[in-house]
């Protein structure tokens, strides 16, 4: 311990040198503010404190590196054109992919990564990590490492099913809605404004409680959750489209609607609408999570990270953080997804700042 | 003037040079600028979009924009370095010793406040006046200025002003400290001409009681005429040449300065006039037309277009004449009154014309940007149209596009496979027309299509389509404001003002006295080549 | 104001209509149930006559949109019929509770708006600094993760680690104000995190929409400071879309607060909802959906009204 608080503090006493020699007056007060309030931590014995700021400051500078190296290697296997968009990458953006792909493979190949089954109870409850069980066990005895591996094949594959939905449904009818105008703009928009009247977590309960929790329904309940999100989104955007000139030229040339979505809008339109695919994703993904941490999301024994951290609950007041395990799980994610997308965002928006 | 003469000008800048950002990094905007100016002396800066005039403006008060900087040279307002100056410092001096008078006063006012508030701001932040004495001070401007209800018109807010009025309120926000130096960025150019007449009466009145220094911006040469003592010419960021203003007008010395001044020269030949029992292409009658049923944008409406010949519909802002475009494509069917061609009823919505009268009725849009797809490249802009009105497939097809594409002179082999970022503003209009084209209608509407474009460029179009109109024997509907377009390429002229039709008639007798009243307001507001036009005219009405 | 008063009452219009729409919805959803909330109630065992014998107890007997008009008319007056669990009233239940879960939104609200105002205009005038970008890390994360996420977290480190607050946010009836502050803290403080985030984002996103507006430039050429640009020419201008994100973060409060009433055990109309669900209680959760749709509708519509009040061209018609 005392050798990483020797380096911790001399790495603050390095960039606060570089960042004077480099002129940079922010980066300055940030490092120095750090150092300092490292020293008086020390000082008042709030040891603990600075501890933590360490443990932080070790998952930050591996998530970077992570990042770092991650961008280096992926501009060799992206196609000429995209070199230039991963050199410029920033590292949270960078970060953010590199965990949706480990995610996804994780999830692909959950069975061949997984060291035992889902729902199968291989030591006692709550057993602490070790060599064979990297994360320790649950209530039941059932591996946790095994049972993230698997849930990221479940609750990732639920959420994703709902949300392809959501989006194939409100995009459609959006882009519709956008071209056509008209009773069916209004319908649909009529229709989207009271969906989205009722909170989303109590819409979804209020369903739940009378079908049940079956996959089938949550992912019905999803989708109609946020596909008038989508809707929104799409006829905006498409909106914007549709007022250009150029859209004009093609109606009045005898372009059908069908023409007009598909070659004139949708290229105009796919920046934001990936954009939004992912935030979508986000929201039904923590919509689902908080239901199965209310007990009414997916049903037991399936591995479900809102459900692990509910049967897990328990141990957070003994100081264990084997519940903060599938909660980390889930805020990674979508931390990442929203890192990526911010960059999206910030990408099409174009140098406005 | 309260400061003591220390040196003997106002504004130096000695080579000059600012950089903005863009994809490539940062690129010169200005490439060594030398500028002077005495105290009270007015400097007019001329130059095309992207000649860095609106950008020296701004460096004239320190001030750089977001993605622009400073590279090297100076900028000496008053003994005052402004490039190294403090923010501070340059805080002290804008507002209340150099001012700024933007281009659209509608953006440049603070929908939030009301104008007076936004007049004193500037006094009361430099401590200049009180309230209650900066506000009478309004009101003495706005006087000045001759803004209508000069009492009362400060405690309004900016969006229940019209656009000249702003204007001038504007101008009289940048006098409210008394400044040594105005800097004036095309403060008339979003106006009509018979507005900006007041404008620039009232502006350059003011200057000439305060004695105040000016750098009037603007790419219009007639207009600078009557405002500048002295001229300076600018092209892509470099001065090509510096003269009084007589001297610049009587004889200008450069190439580029010469070739801007003969812009006004073109003229289309005209053609013989239609026989007698020959039918028009395309006539409206008593068209009455609204978007919503209150308020009447275009009110009994009837003239005839003939083949072969060009019909300019002429009048300014609100006058209705986009909208006689959008009724004669059927996209706003009128309440009243039909569009016939060849004397057959046309349907009049779109959706109710069949493809091959669609296909007659082409047009091309004042804003190239907006009216191509910036995601689909060149061969399919032009290809489109001619797939599907007469369903060319592959080589074919092709053929058509470079067929085309030579048409508007451009080279086939460069721009097939462009797309529209990657052309300039002339030559996406170029392509505007090639689409028109493609679909071999019998009419194009061409809506505005000169207004956004330079001079220069907005000539080498005019040239194309009279020259295309004499090879396939094409018909024209050119909708406009400018009359100096109508002088070069119109056979008929349709006058319009507020949705009426004014006056019409072939060119010569619209454009040749007697007028009608309206007509002759419009046509003597165009400013000409002549520092004395704006005194003369002012004299003459009285 | 003939312009504003029609806008403002059209919006109230549309917001009954919605609230009534809603209503219907909530009302005849529990009539899609497979069956009826008789037969789900008592279950595959019941008789045929304790069957009978429940559905005319709970007036399942008359038509559906009689028991609708009974239902909505008990609703407005506070009347929300008879749970199925317990046989005690619905309204009673439900009063305490709401007045808990009010008081935790008011306690999170008032921490929270002002210091997501003043950090959002304090980042969109440091924009484009390190700590625009850092604060853009923070509160991305802040809004994506999951509340249980940030509360364990909270619990972990302010409470078991440290002891500086109570885990578990029990109420007894004879606290004193500030023991109820201190018992209630860590549940405010999530939601605090999780809305600041987000409306800090949207304060900044506001301003800085404005600062590409000619008439901030205008003001930087009369020489106003930084300071006051954002403060006089940007606010006035960006109240729109803060109070439109401030009403989205209200209703947020109220209704989101779901699962950190769960994760603190905290006795709030939240919790009730949940327990209902779990014990298919069905008046019980039609009485807090219709209140958490209320509530969300007013809010919601509270911030139109707003952002209509706030703008200058609407409120001086020319």
């Amino acid at each position: 311990m005392t050798i990483d608080v020797f380096v911790y503090f001399a790495a603050l006493a390095f960039m606060l040198v570089l960042s004077v020699v480099k002129e940079r007056r922010d980066l300055k007060i940030i490092w120095l503010f750090l150092l300092v309030g490292s020293i008086l931590l020390l000082i008042f014995d709030k040891a603990y404190v600075v501890f933590t700021m360490i443990t932080a400051a070790k998952v930050l500078a591996a998530s970077m590196g992570a990042a770092f190296l991650f961008r280096l290697t992926l501009r060799h296997f992206v196609p000429a054109d995209f070199v230039k968009e991963v050199v410029t990458l920033p590292l949270t953006a960078a970060f953010g992919l590199l965990v949706i792909l480990i995610t996804a493979l994780t999830g692909i190949f959950a069975p061949w990564i997984a060291p035992f089954g889902e729902a199968e109870i291989v030591t006692s409850s709550f057993a602490p990590a070790d060599q064979i069980h990297l994360m320790g066990s649950d209530q039941l005895g059932r591996d946790m490492f095994s049972r993230i591996v698997y849930g990221a094949r479940n609750s990732v594959g639920l959420a994703f099913a709902a949300t392809c939905l959501a989006f194939f449904v409100g995009a459609s009818a959006g882009l519709m809605a956008a071209v056509k105008g008209g009773w069916f703009d209004q319908i649909a928009g009529r229709l989207a404004d009271v969906i989205m009247s009722v909170p989303s977590l109590i819409f979804a309960l209020l369903i739940l409680s009378i079908f049940g929790t079956s996959i089938f329904v949550i992912i019905l309940v999803a989708a109609a959750i946020y596909s008038p999100r989508v809707f929104r989104l799409a006829r905006a955007v498409g909106r914007n489209t549709v007022v250009m000139e150029f859209i004009e030229a093609a109606r009045l040339r005898g372009e059908g609607d069908w023409y007009l979505i598909r070659r004139e809008i949708l290229p105009n339109t796919t920046a934001p609408l990936i954009a939004e695919l992912g935030l979508v994703f986000c929201y039904v993904f923590l919509l689902i999570a908080g239901l199965s941490f209310l007990g009414l999301g997916l049903q037991p024994p399936t591995a479900d990270w809102g459900s692990m951290v509910r049967e897990n609950a328990a141990l957070i007041s003994f100081g264990d953080v084997t519940p903060l395990i599938p909660a980390s799980a889930i805020a990674l994610l979508t931390i990442s997804i929203n890192f990526v997308v911010d960059w999206m965002l910030h990408r099409t928006s174009g140098l406005k700042e | 003037m309260s400061i003591e003469n220390k040196t003997e000008f106002i504004l130096e800048m000695r080579g000059l040079c600012v950089d903005g950002y863009s994809n490539e990094g940062w690129m010169p905007i200005l490439k060594g600028i030398d500028l002077t100016l005495r105290r009270g002396e007015i400097l007019g800066l001329i130059g095309e979009s992207g000649a860095g005039k609106s950008t020296l403006g701004a460096a004239a008060m320190g001030y750089v924009r977001d993605g622009t900087r400073f590279a090297s040279g100076s900028v000496n307002f008053d003994g005052i370095e402004l490039t190294i100056a403090s923010e501070a410092k340059k805080n002290t001096l804008r507002g209340a010793r150099i001012a700024y008078v933007a281009q659209s006063a509608a953006a440049s006012f603070n929908p939030a406040h009301k104008l007076i508030d936004q007049h004193c701001e500037a006094p009361l932040q430099h401590r200049l006046r009180t309230k209650t004495a900066a506000q009478k001070d309004a009101i003495q401007l706005y006087e000045q200025l001759r803004l209508p209800n000069p009492k009362e018109i400060g405690f309004r807010y900016p969006h229940q002003v019209s656009g000249g009025q702003l204007q001038r309120a504007m101008t009289a926000m940048a006098m409210s400290c008394r400044p040594d130096l105005l800097i004036f960025d095309e403060p008339t150019t979003a106006l009509d001409v018979t507005t900006q007449i007041d404008v620039l009466s009232a502006i350059r009145d003011i200057v000439r009681v305060y004695n105040t220094a000016a750098i009037y911006i603007t790419h219009d040469l007639a207009v600078v005429a009557q405002m500048a003592d002295r001229i300076k010419v600018l092209l892509r960021g470099k001065e090509i040449e510096e003269a009084p203003t007589r001297n610049m007008l009587l004889s200008p010395q450069e190439e580029y300065t010469k070739s801007l001044w003969a812009v006004r020269s073109f003229k289309s030949p005209s053609k013989p006039a239609p026989k007698e029992d020959e039918k028009p292409l395309v006539s409206l009658h008593n068209i009455h037309a609204s978007y919503n049923k209150n308020d009447k944008i275009v009110d009994d409406v009837s003239f005839e277009i003939f083949k072969g010949m060009t019909v300019a519909v002429v009048g300014e802002s609100g006058s209705g004449k986009s909208t006689i475009a959008r009724v004669m494509t059927g996209l706003l069917p009128p309440d009243q009154g039909n569009v016939r061609r060849m004397d057959k009823r046309l349907p009049l919505h779109y959706k109710s014309r069949s493809r091959e009268q669609l296909r007659q009725i082409q047009m091309i849009y004042q804003m190239a940007d907006t009216a191509l797809n910036p995601k689909i490249p060149v061969c399919e802009i032009i290809g489109r149209p001619a797939e599907f009105y007469s369903g060319l497939q592959g080589a074919e097809l092709k053929g058509r596009v470079e067929e085309l594409l030579e048409l508007i002179e451009l080279d086939p082999a460069e721009y097939y496979n462009r797309r529209p970022s990657e052309l300039s503003g002339g030559q996406k209009q170029r392509i505007g027309i090639a689409r028109a084209l493609a679909a071999d209608p019998e009419i194009i509407i061409c809506d505005e299509i000169t207004s956004a474009l330079d001079q220069l460029v907005a000539e080498g179009i005019l040239r194309l389509l009279d020259s295309l109109q004499r090879e396939l024997n094409m018909t024209y509907m050119f909708i406009t404001h400018d009359l100096a377009t109508v002088r070069a390429i119109a056979d008929f002229i349709v006058v319009m003002k507020d949705g009426k039709v004014i006056e019409k008639g072939t060119k010569e007798e619209v454009l040749s006295p007697p007028h009608h009243s309206y007509t002759e307001l419009l046509l003597s507001s165009v400013p000409e080549m002549d520092p004395d036009w704006l005194s003369d005219l002012l004299k003459q009405r009285g | 104001m003939g312009d504003i008063t029609f806008l403002i009452l059209k919006r109230l219009g549309f917001g009954l209509m919605t609230l009534l729409i809603v209503s219907i919805i909530i009302f005849f959803a529990v009539e899609l149930l497979p069956g009826d909330i008789a037969e789900t109630v008592l279950g595959q065992a019941a008789t045929a006559e304790t069957v009978e014998a429940f559905r005319n107890k709970i007036g399942l007997n008359r038509p559906a949109f009689v028991r609708y008009f009974e239902w909505l008319s008990g609703a407005v007056t506070g009347d929300f019929g008879v749970s199925l669990v317990t046989d005690n009233p619905v309204g009673t239940a439900i009063a305490e509770r709401l007045s808990n879960t009010l008081f935790l939104a008011t306690y999170a609200a008032v921490i929270a708006v002002p210091v997501a105002i003043f950090l959002g205009i304090l980042v969109a005038l440091l924009r484009n600094t390190i700590f625009d970008r850092l604060t853009n890390i923070a509160t991305l994360a802040s809004i994506s993760s999951p509340e249980f996420f940030v509360a364990y977290i909270l619990i972990i480190y302010l409470s078991v680690k440290t002891g500086l607050f109570p885990p578990i946010a029990n109420l007894s009836g004879n606290m004193s104000f500030p023991e109820l502050l201190n018992r209630t803290f860590l549940p405010a403080l999530t939601l605090v995190l999780v809305t600041t985030a987000h409306m800090m984002r949207m304060t900044r996103a506001a301003i800085i929409n404005l600062l590409a507006e000619p008439y901030i430039e205008m003001a930087r050429m009369k020489g106003v400071s930084r300071w006051k640009v954002i403060v006089r020419h940007t606010l006035p201008n960006a109240w729109a879309p803060i109070i439109t994100v401030v009403a989205l973060n209200m209703a947020y409060l109220i209704t989101g607060v779901v699962l950190v009433e769960v994760v603190f055990v905290y006795p709030g109309i939240g919790q009730l909802l949940v327990d209902a669900v779990s014990k298919r209680d069905f008046p019980i959760v039609q009485a807090c959906c219709l209140i958490f749709a209320a509530t969300f509708i007013l809010l919601n519509l509270a911030a139109d009204v707003g952002a209509i009040l706030s703008n200058p061209r609407l409120r001086n018609p020319k």
